[in-house]
C-alpha cells in the first residue's frame, strides 16, 4: 500500500511537470488559429482586414486605405459566393478553358517567377468556391493582394481580364470540377499544388520535378544549373526559396500546418506563399505525401510497437512472480 | 610462480586465475542491502539499464551519424532515419533515452534528499551522484549539438555564449569554446567527440566511483536506522531471514529491481514508440540556420529551471544566480546540519522544506518554457528568489532540528 502511495505522488508531480512543459507551455507560446475546415469563403481574410484598421487608428496613418481594403474584401468574396450559386455548364467551360492553355500546359516554363501548375487534378485538389476566387482575381483570391500595388501584376493577374463574365467563370469551374478530377496519387497531389516552389531533397525532386537519373556527370551538373535558375527566379518573385518540405511533417504541428495551408496569412502575417485553396480531400493527400517521405517509419512503428510492448508486459509478470518466489520468506 | 592444480571444471579453471567465486561473493550474493525499502531504491538499477540503452542505441546511430556541419542533418533525418533498417528504431530509442534518464535522475536525487542518504559517511555517495548529473549534463547537451537542427544552433549559441561572463565580455574565451565566432563545423565536430568519447568515458568513471562509495556506508533504509550489517549477515546466513535486517543484492534485491525496471521499460517503449515528440523538439527538424533566429529558443525540459534562474534577473545578477543554483545542490551534505538520518516526514520543519524544494523546482521548469512576459515574469523572479533562499533556509531549519 505504501508503495503504492508513493507511486502516486512520483506520478502526478511527473504528470505536473509533463503537462507544464508540452501542453501548456506550447499552448501559450504558439497563438491559436481558427481552422475552417479548407472551406473558402474570405472570413479569414475580412478579419485580417478588420484588424489592419485597428492597426492603422492605433498608428494613425493610412486608415482610409485600410478601410478600403475591408470594403474590397467583403465586396470581393460576397462576388465569389454569388458566383457560386450559378450554375455552372461544363461543356461551355471547356472553350472556356482554352484561355487557360495558355500557360497552364505543362510545358514547366518559369512564366513572371513561377511555373504555371499543371491543373490535372485541380477539380478534386482544390474546393469550388476558391477556384472561382482564383480566376476572379489571384491575388485576392490567394490572400497576397499586400504584395501587389495593382493585382494585374499578379503572374496570372491578367485572367481578369480574359475572363470576365461571371457565368464564364462557373463553366470553367464546373468543367475542372467534372474533368479535372478523377483518382490523385498523394504524389501527384503534392507535385501539382506545392511542388513548383517547394523542393524535397528527400524524395529526389526539385522545382523542375523528380530529378532524373543521369549516367554522365556533365548532364547531372548541367540538370542541376537548370534547377539553381529556376530556384533563383522563385527567389526573386517570393523574396526567399520557399522552404524544402522533405520532414516539415515533424517541424510544424499538425495544427499549424493545417492552419497554415488554409491560409498562410493567419500563421506567418505578411507571407508571400499565397493559399493554395486545397480541398479537405486535397490536403489529406499532400499530408500524406509528406508523410511517406518526412515520416516513413510511421507504418514500422505501428506494427512493431504493440509486441514490444506485450514483451515488456510478459517480461513484468515474469519478474513479479521471480520477486514474489524471492522475497516470500523474508516477512 | 604461483602452484596451480588441475581444474575439474571451466568455473574452477577460472576462479583459480580470476577468483570469480570471490568476486561473485563480494560483488553479488553476500553484497547486503537493507531489507526495509520501497520501490525508489530500484532507480539506481533502471539509470544503470537507461545508461546501457543509451550506450548500445548510440552505438548503432554512430555507424551512421556523420559530424560535418554540411551532412549532419540529413545523417540524422534521412539516411538514419529513411535508409537504414531499424535506424529510427534507435534514434527514437535514443532520443527518449536522453529524456527520460533525467526525469530518473531527478527521482533518483530527491529520493536521496527525501530520504537524508547524503549524510553520515554517505557524502562521497551524493558528491560522485552530483558529479554524475554534471556529466550526464554535458552529455545530454552536446548530443543535442548533433543533429545539426535550429534549436542545435540556437542552443549552442545561447550556451556557449554564457561563458562570455556577463560584463567580463570574454569573447576571446567564447571563440575559444566554439573553435569560430559562430557555432560552425569545428563546433560540431568538437562537441561530437565529446559525446561520443570523453564523456562517456567520464560517466563510466564516475559510475564506478558512486558504486564504490556506497560500499563501506551501505545503502540507507527506508527509516534511515541504523544497522550492524555484519551481525544481519550472519543472520541471513544462518537462514534467520524473517529476523535479518538485510537481504543479499543478488538474487533478492535483483529481483525487485527487474520487476521495477519492466515496469519502466512498457512506459519507456510506449514513448518510443507512440509519444515521442516531447524528448525530439520539433524545431530541430528545421536545419541549423545562423540567419534566422528561431521565436522561442528554450532548452530541453531537464535544464529549464535552471535556465529560469538565469533569466529573470539583468545579466549580471541572473549569471551568479545560475552559476549558485549550478553549484548548491553540492553542498547539501554539508549545509544541512542536522544529526538526524530520516525520512524527511519525520524531521519537522526539513519536511516542508523539501516540499517547496518540489514545488519550486517544478514551477521553475514550467516557467522556464513559457515566453517572458508579463505574469510569467513576475512568477519567475519569484520562483528563482525562493530557489535560492532555500540554500540558508535550510541551514537555520536544520541547525534547530530537534534530535531524534
Amino acid at each position: 500500500m505504501r508503495e503504492l502511495k508513493i507511486l502516486a505522488v512520483v506520478v502526478f508531480f511527473t504528470l505536473v511537470t509533463y503537462w507544464g512543459v508540452e501542453p501548456f507551455a506550447h499552448s501559450q507560446m504558439h497563438k491559436h488559429v481558427e481552422g475552417h475546415g479548407f472551406t473558402y469563403n474570405g472570413e479569414a481574410d475580412i478579419k485580417e482586414a478588420e484588424a489592419g484598421v485597428v492597426k492603422a487608428k492605433e498608428s494613425g496613418s493610412k486608415e482610409a486605405e485600410a478601410q478600403a481594403k475591408v470594403e474590397a474584401k467583403k465586396s470581393f468574396w460576397a462576388d465569389v459566393e454569388k458566383i457560386a450559386q450559378l450554375q455552372g455548364n461544363a461543356a461551355n467551360g471547356e472553350a472556356a478553358f482554352a484561355t487557360c492553355l495558355g500557360c497552364h500546359n505543362g510545358s514547366g516554363v518559369n512564366m513572371g517567377g513561377v511555373i504555371p501548375p499543371n491543373l490535372d487534378h485541380a477539380g478534386v485538389l482544390y474546393d469550388k468556391n476558391y477556384l472561382i476566387a482564383l480566376i476572379k482575381d489571384p491575388a485576392m483570391a490567394s490572400n497576397v493582394d499586400h504584395k501587389y500595388e495593382d493585382t494585374m501584376t499578379h503572374p496570372m493577374g491578367s485572367i481578369k481580364t480574359m475572363v470576365t463574365d461571371d457565368q464564364q467563370i462557373a463553366d470553367i469551374v464546373a468543367y475542372m470540377q467534372e474533368k479535372m478530377a478523377g483518382e490523385v496519387t498523394s504524389k501527384q497531389a503534392f507535385d501539382e499544388a506545392c511542388a513548383r516552389c517547394h523542393a524535397m531533397r528527400y524524395a529526389k525532386t526539385t522545382q523542375l520535378g523528380d530529378t532524373p537519373t543521369f549516367k554522365y556527370e556533365k548532364d547531372a551538373l548541367a540538370h542541376k544549373i537548370k534547377v539553381i535558375e529556376e530556384q533563383e527566379m522563385v527567389k526573386a518573385y517570393m523574396g526567399k526559396l520557399p522552404p524544402d518540405l522533405s520532414i516539415m511533417i515533424r517541424a510544424r504541428s499538425e495544427h499549424f500546418m493545417e492552419t497554415f495551408v488554409e491560409n498562410p496569412q493567419a500563421q506567418l502575417p505578411g507571407t508571400s506563399m499565397p493559399r493554395v485553396g486545397l480541398s479537405h480531400e486535397g490536403y489529406e493527400k499532400v499530408k500524406a505525401y509528406l508523410e511517406e517521405v518526412g515520416d516513413p517509419s510511421k507504418p514500422a512503428r505501428e506494427a512493431i510497437g504493440p509486441w514490444v510492448l506485450l514483451f515488456f508486459v510478459v517480461f513484468t509478470v515474469l519478474a513479479y512472480l521471480w520477486k514474489k518466489s524471492q522475497w516470500k520468506d523474508l516477512h | 610462480m604461483a602452484k596451480f592444480e588441475k581444474a575439474n571444471s571451466v568455473n574452477e579453471w577460472l576462479d583459480q586465475r580470476l577468483a570469480v567465486e570471490t568476486l561473485k561473493r563480494v560483488l553479488s550474493t553476500e553484497y547486503w542491502i537493507p531489507k526495509d525499502i520501497n520501490f525508489l531504491w530500484a532507480m539506481g538499477m533502471v539509470l544503470a539499464a537507461t545508461f546501457g540503452v543509451l550506450l548500445i542505441s548510440g552505438i548503432f546511430l554512430l555507424m551512421y551519424y556523420k559530424p560535418d556541419a554540411n551532412l549532419a542533418f540529413d545523417s540524422v533525418n534521412y539516411v538514419i532515419m529513411s535508409e537504414v533498417g531499424y535506424g529510427w528504431l534507435w534514434r527514437h530509442i535514443h532520443g527518449v533515452g536522453a529524456s527520460v534518464v533525467f526525469l530518473i535522475i531527478y527521482i533518483h536525487m530527491f529520493t536521496g534528499i527525501y530520504y537524508g542518504s547524503y549524510k553520515k559517511g554517505r557524502e562521497l555517495i551524493w558528491l560522485s551522484g552530483m558529479l554524475l548529473f554534471v556529466a550526464f549534463s554535458a552529455e545530454a547537451f552536446s548530443g543535442y549539438m548533433l543533429p545539426w537542427g535550429q534549436m542545435s544552433y540556437w542552443a549552442g549559441m545561447v550556451i556557449t555564449n554564457l561563458f562570455s561572463g556577463g560584463s567580463l565580455e570574454a569573447y576571446g574565451l567564447v571563440e575559444w569554446i566554439r573553435g569560430d565566432y559562430v557555432p560552425g563545423d569545428a563546433f560540431l565536430t568538437r562537441f561530437f567527440m565529446l559525446h561520443v568519447l570523453l564523456i562517456p568515458l567520464v560517466i563510466i568513471g564516475l559510475i564506478v566511483l558512486h558504486f564504490g562509495s556506497l560500499r563501506i556506508p551501505h545503502v540507507n533504509n527506508q527509516e534511515g536506522a541504523e544497522i550492524d550489517f555484519e551481525e544481519a549477515a550472519e543472520l541471513y546466513k544462518a537462514g534467520k531471514k524473517k529476523e535479518s535486517k538485510v537481504i543479499p543484492f543478488n538474487p533478492v534485491f535483483l529481483s525487485k529491481d527487474v520487476f521495477v525496471m519492466g515496469v519502466y521499460f512498457i512506459l519507456f517503449f510506449y514513448l518510443v514508440f507512440y509519444h515521442f515528440n516531447f524528448a525530439m523538439d520539433p524545431v530541430n527538424f528545421d536545419p541549423a540556420d545562423g540567419l534566422m533566429t528561431p521565436a522561442h529558443i528554450y532548452p530541453e525540459w531537464y535544464f529549464l529551471w535552471s535556465y529560469e534562474i538565469l533569466r529573470p534577473f539583468p545579466k549580471d545578477p541572473g549569471l551568479i544566480a545560475f552559476g549558485i543554483a549550478q553549484a548548491a545542490l553540492f553542498f547539501l551534505p554539508f549545509i544541512d546540519r542536522s544529526p538526524n538520518v530520516a525520512p524527511a516526514h519525520k524531521r519537522g520543519l526539513f519536511f516542508v522544506w523539501f516540499w517547496v524544494l518540489i514545488v519550486d523546482m517544478i514551477v521553475l521548469t514550467v516557467l522556464g518554457k513559457l515566453p517572458p512576459e508579463g505574469i510569467f515574469n513576475t512568477l519567475g523572479t519569484v520562483a528563482a528568489v525562493i530557489f535560492l533562499l532555500l540554500g540558508p533556509a535550510l541551514i537555520v531549519i536544520t541547525k534547530f532540528e530537534k534530535k531524534l
